[in-house]
Parts: C-alpha cells; structure tokens; sequence
C-alpha cells in the first residue's frame, strides 16, 4: 500500500450531551402528557363539571335560590308517576323518529337532485342552504306567524285562495296539530343539514362506477340501491348520527313557537326540563329529567359507533 | 363477435367540436388501437362507441346495427376504464358477477362464468378480497375480467396501462394481446403511447385534433406515413423532419426555409446534400420535408459530417444527436461509437428508407 502525502481532514459533529430539556421533549410519554393537558383541562372545566353537576342535580332536592340535600332516586321516582314526563318522553321520541324520516327522505332527494346537471346549481345550493343559516329563533318566530290562528297565510291560502276548506285552521291550539306544525318546522330547519352533507358524499362517488354499472346493465333505481346507496352509507351514517342527537335534543323551535303548549303536549324533554328547572324552580326535578336523556343519547351513539364501524371495503380498515 | 362500422361520427360538446368526422372500420376479431396526442379525442370516440357520449352526427354500428340510440346496456360491449371503476364495496368475484345478477343469471351460470374469467387472468386467490386489497396490476386483470364474464361482442379499453409501472406495463400488454388471440373477441383499444400502439394493434388508427390521420397496419404506419403528422408520431426515438428544397436532384435542408426566393440555389444547410428516396421526383425547387429515422443513418466514411453533440449508448443500440449540415439529427446506430461529443463522424441516412413530404400540405409525395 502506497502511503498517501495528502492529509484527508475528517471533520464529526462534536457529541454535545442534551440539555435536560432537550431530552425532556424527546420523551414520548412527556410529549404525550403535555399535548394531552390543555385537551383534558378544557373537557374537564367544560364538560365533565357541567355534566357532573347536573347529573349530582338530579338526585337533589335543590331549588332556585336553595341549596337542597341529596335524595337519591326521588325525583325519578316521582318522575315515574308524572304523566306529563311521559308524555315528553313519547313526544321527544315521535319527534325526533318522524322528523329524522322526513329530514333524510326530502334530504336525500335534494341532494340527489343538486348532483344532477342543473342549471343554476351553485345558486340553488346556496338557497338550499338559508333554512339552517337563519337563527333558530327567527325562523322559530316565523313559523309562529305561519301558524298563528287568525293570520296564517297556509290558512289564508287554503280557504281565501284555493277555497278547499271553509274554516281557518287552528294549528297551535289543538295537541296533534300543534306536534306535526312543529315536526313540520323542524324538517324544514333540518333538510339543509343533510341535504348538503349527503351532497358531499355524493360527490366522492367517481362517476366512472356509474358509467361502469350503465354498462354492465344497471337500471337507474339499481344503479342507486347498488352503488349510491351502499357507498354512500358510511356518511349517512355520520350524518343521521347527529340528526337524531340535534333533534332529539331540540330545544329552541318548540320553546319559541308553542313553550310546551297546548296542555303539555308538545314538550320535549329538553324544554320540560327547563320549564320544571328554572321558570318553575325545581332545579333537582329539572336535572333529573334531563338525566333521563342520557340512555337514549347513549343509544344513539352506540347505534352510531356500530353503523361507523369501517366496513371492510374502505380504505383504512382492518385487514383480515 | 362483430364488425363494428363508424361512418363519419362528428361530436361537438355545446359549440365546441371534438370530432371533425371520423370514419373507421373494423373487421371481426381485429384488433384496432386509437393513438394520438393528448385531447385529440379518442376517449370520446370510445365513449360512443360503448354509448356513454351520444354522437352528435354521423352512424356506428356494431355487427351491421346501428347503435346511435341503442343504451349501453343493449350494445353487447364490456369497457375497461383507465382508473378501472371497480365497485368497492364489492369483492372481486362480486364486481365480476354484478352484470350477471342484474341480468338475473342462475347462479350456476354466475359461478361458472367468474371461475372461467379468473381461471384465464390467474384471479382465482383473489376472488373474495376487496378492490382496495389489491395492487395496481391485480385491480387492472379484475377489471378486464369484469369485461370477458360478459362474453361481450366488442371490448374497449381505454389507456388501461396508464397507471401501471414500466415493467407491469409490458406484462399486462403481452398478456391482454395473448388474450385476444385467445378469445378473438373485436378489441378497440385507446392509448397515447405509440410503442402500445405498435406492439399490440392489427392496425392502428392515428388520430389528431379530432381528424383521422392515417390507418393502417403498424409497420404500414412506420414504413409509409401518409403524413408529417404521422411520421412524427409512430417511432422511437422520433423520424428527423427536415424543412427545406430540391436542387439538382438532392435534398437542401435550409436554415431558414422560405427566406430564399423560389428557384434561388439554396444559400443555407452548408452545401448539403441529402440522398433522395427513389420514386415519384417532386419538381426541381419544390419546398418539401425531408424526413429520416434515426435507426435509418448510416455511419459512410464519405457521408455528411455531422459534429456529435451527444452520445447515449443504451447497450443494444447507441444513440447520438448530433449537428449536420446547420440542422440537429439523431441517429441510432447498432454499432459501438468510439467518438466522442464534439468529435465529427461521418454519416448518411439509406436513400431506400427516407420519406419526403409536401412542404405546404404536409402530405406524403414520395413513393
Ligand atoms: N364533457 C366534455 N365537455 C366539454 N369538452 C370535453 C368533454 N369531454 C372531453 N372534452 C374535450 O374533448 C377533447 C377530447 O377529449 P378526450 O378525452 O377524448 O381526449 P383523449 O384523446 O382521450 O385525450 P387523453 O389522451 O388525454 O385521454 C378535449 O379537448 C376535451 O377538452
Ligand atoms: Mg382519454
């Protein structure tokens, strides 16, 4: 081996020891922590406080303005013999089954429609969108005005205009009346919602799939019940989720168009329980009822987390 | 199995026109590729051959009926779609047998058909996983046997290699010609790529700007294309097309074409002079292409000096660019070049090889 005269410099990074907090932040479980902390601060100031002292409410006999003692299961007890809880319960439950249905069968069809060529789409999406852009309570009041006894332009229609009935109609004053005025009112608010999230799942269908099953012979009902329908059932899925949480949990439209009237029959639980906690000063029976929300709210999350689970043709799932 | 016949199909989307009348006709069994650049509008022929675009004027029939207002579904033909369009929610043997069960084919039918199409695309591990468990090329041979379960009478394919990898691109290739000449069924084939065009096609439909430019069998189309166009077009590396004149029964190539006046000697192209083809002699001055393929230059002690601006030697062949007589050729010579860039060899296309083209029309004059 020839010896080389020329010097070959080799230069290292000189190994200089991390500071403590250099190592501190290459720690997996301290970044974790502290990542973690603002998250579990804010959930637990927000939420979990709120959430736990209502449910700690519920099993009180507290007042507006009065501290009370713990009871334990009083107020549901009497709950259990309240009539007109339960009817809440039935309203809540018809409510939210009847104007999901009607939300997503309008829905659906609007959607479908928006993802056809129309003329004039962007604008018709826009205006598809007012109803959920407008404040709950203007539109509540609204539809108050629609449906007052004397100057309901419905009314006016049907018997001033059409002349297919004689009497006015006495939409907030009799108990079915009142509930399917404020189902009505409800679909109408909800339809934008998941008119426009279903347009977006529509729109992640590649029309190819469409163009393929054309050829491959596919009527148009079957080209949606085989490929829109099932490709479109992950976010469905996502979007009744929070449509029946939204509606279920529907406070403002029947507080502001009917406040629980006539006779009780159009309360929701959310608005029973306030009407029982703070005009009517029983916080704990108040709690209580909405407490009683809660199982069915679970229900529906669960319902969502199974329909959520990945089905097994999307990206992203478990292989087996 | 069928012929299918386009008779001068014109397509225009709104005011704008696509297809400026095209007319092809395809034999039973034949096994045609539309090739052209980008945008120049094959897919939307395909697309009315297979009736997803309505054709705005002129006839395709497909076995001796006319299909202008036949739906897809009644034109017995099976499309493959460059991104494949598999159903993803369904497995494979699924999205085979989705046309089947639309028909409302006994099972037994079903089974027997998919196990047919997956026994000849080697599918048969894969029938039960989801298009996403798979990789480019299986998802490609899916797609292909979602086609053949249908026994169609014509397939279409459009660019189904396109989003496969070189080497993949070359298997599959071999493979769907090897199923043609199996099943025999009348392929259209679209692609941009003219060495798919070649390697595959009975016969190869050249097509720009929505016109036809030639058809013809593949080495028709690289022995005698009908037109600059296509001279450019099919081959690799590219044909030289040199603009410029005759004088005294030789080609000049100018610098500058036109700026010579007619009849003038030829003051560019440093005294030049290029072979000419035998055959038909345009008249003496006439302005004309002078077109050459590199595989076609011959190294000639006494031929042009052409001064090597690069050299790429790919093992089998070398390839070099290079400046002769004012103009930049390139030429692919099977021997081993020992010169180096900058270095001069000597050169001379085969006279019996080379093209000429009208310099004004751009069509084809020699013979
Ligand atoms: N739906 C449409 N509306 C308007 N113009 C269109 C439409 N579809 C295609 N075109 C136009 O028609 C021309 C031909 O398109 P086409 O898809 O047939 O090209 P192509 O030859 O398949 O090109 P590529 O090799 O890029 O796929 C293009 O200029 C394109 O812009
Ligand atoms: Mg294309």
């Amino acid at each position: 081996m020839s010896v080389s005269t020329e010097r070959h410099v080799t230069w290292r990074r000189p190994e200089v020891a991390p500071s403590l907090l250099a190592r501190l932040f290459d720690s997996k479980p301290f970044l974790i922590a502290i990542c973690l902390l603002p998250a579990v601060g804010l959930l637990l100031v927000f939420l979990t406080y709120p959430l736990g002292l209502g449910i700690w409410l519920a099993f009180t006999d507290t007042h507006v303005g009065r501290g009370g003692y713990f009871v334990g299961f009083e107020n549901f007890e009497s709950l259990w013999y309240d009539r007109v809880f339960w009817g809440a319960v039935f309203y809540t439950v018809f409510y939210t089954g009847v104007a999901t249905v009607l939300k997503f069968g309008l829905g659906l069809w609007l959607a479908l429609l928006l993802n056809e060529n129309l003329p004039f789409k962007s604008l018709l999406r826009a205006i598809i969108l007012l109803p959920w852009i407008v404040p709950t309570v203007l539109s509540a009041i609204a539809f108050w005005w629609m449906y007052d006894a004397q100057f309901s332009i419905i009314s006016y229609v049907l018997v001033d205009v059409l002349g297919w009935r004689e009497t006015y109609i006495d939409f907030l004053g009799t108990p079915w009346h009142a509930r399917w005025s404020l189902i009505a009112a409800n679909v109408w608010r909800g339809i934008p919602f998941v008119a426009i999230s279903l347009l977006a799942g529509l729109q992640t269908i590649s029309p190819s799939l469409y163009e393929a099953a054309l050829l491959d012979g596919a009527s148009s009902w079957q080209r949606f019940t085989r490929i829109t329908a099932p490709l479109l059932m992950p976010i469905l899925a996502v979007v009744l989720t929070f449509s029946v949480l939204f509606t279920f949990t529907d406070f403002q439209l029947v507080y502001a168009i009917t406040r629980g009237g006539p006779i009780n029959s159009t309360h929701l639980m959310a608005t029973l329980a306030f009407q029982r906690g703070i005009p009517g000063g029983q916080l704990g029976e108040g709690a209580a009822i909405a407490v009683s929300m809660i199982p069915f709210l679970i229900l529906a999350t669960m319902f969502s987390y199974f329909a959520l689970a990945r089905r097994k043709w999307q990206q992203g799932g478990d292989d087996e | 199995m069928a012929n299918v016949h386009i008779d001068n199909v014109r397509k225009s989307f709104g005011q704008t026109a696509i297809l400026h009348g095209v007319s092809v006709d395809i034999a039973d069994g034949e096994f045609v590729v539309l090739v052209g650049p980008s945008g120049c509008g094959k897919s939307t022929l395909l697309r009315m051959i297979a009736g997803l675009e309505n054709i705005t004027a002129g006839e395709i029939s497909i076995g001796g009926r006319v299909v202008n207002n036949v739906p897809p579904k009644d034109r017995d033909i099976a499309m493959v779609f460059q991104n494949y369009a598999l159903y993803p929610h369904m497995t494979v043997r699924d999205n085979m047998a989705f046309s089947m069960k639309l028909a409302k084919a006994p099972a037994e039918v079903i089974e027997a058909e998919v196990s047919r199409a997956a026994r000849i695309l080697g599918l048969g591990a894969l029938l039960d996983r989801y298009p996403r468990q798979l990789s480019g090329g299986q998802r490609q041979r899916v797609a292909m046997g979602r086609a053949i379960v249908r026994n169609p009478q014509v397939f279409l394919f459009d660019e189904p290699l396109s989003n496969l990898d070189a080497k993949l691109r070359v298997q599959v290739r071999a493979e769907i010609k090897e199923l043609h000449q199996r099943l025999r069924t009348t392929t259209i084939y679209v692609t941009h790529d003219q060495i798919e065009a070649m390697t595959m096609a009975d016969r190869i439909v050249v097509m720009q700007g929505g016109h036809v430019e030639q058809i013809g069998a593949p080495l028709e189309l690289y022995d005698r294309p009908a037109n600059i166009f296509v001279a450019g077009f099919i081959g690799s590396p590219a044909m030289n097309l040199l603009p410029g004149r005759l004088h005294n029964g030789a080609f000049h190539a100018d610098p500058d074409t036109g700026a010579v006046p007619e009849g003038a000697a030829p003051a560019g192209g440093d005294g030049v002079l290029w072979p000419l083809p035998p055959g038909g002699r345009p008249a003496e001055g006439q302005k004309v292409t002078y077109g050459f393929r590199p595989e076609h230059l011959r190294l000639v002690s006494d031929g042009i000096p052409a001064t090597i601006q690069l050299i790429e030697p790919t093992g089998s062949e070398t390839q070099v660019v290079a400046q002769a007589g004012g103009r930049v050729i390139s030429g692919a010579f099977r021997e081993r070049i020992a010169a180096k860039v900058g270095e001069t060899i000597h050169v001379l296309p085969d006279p019996s090889l080379a093209h000429l083209f009208d310099g004004g029309s751009g069509q084809r004059i020699s013979a």
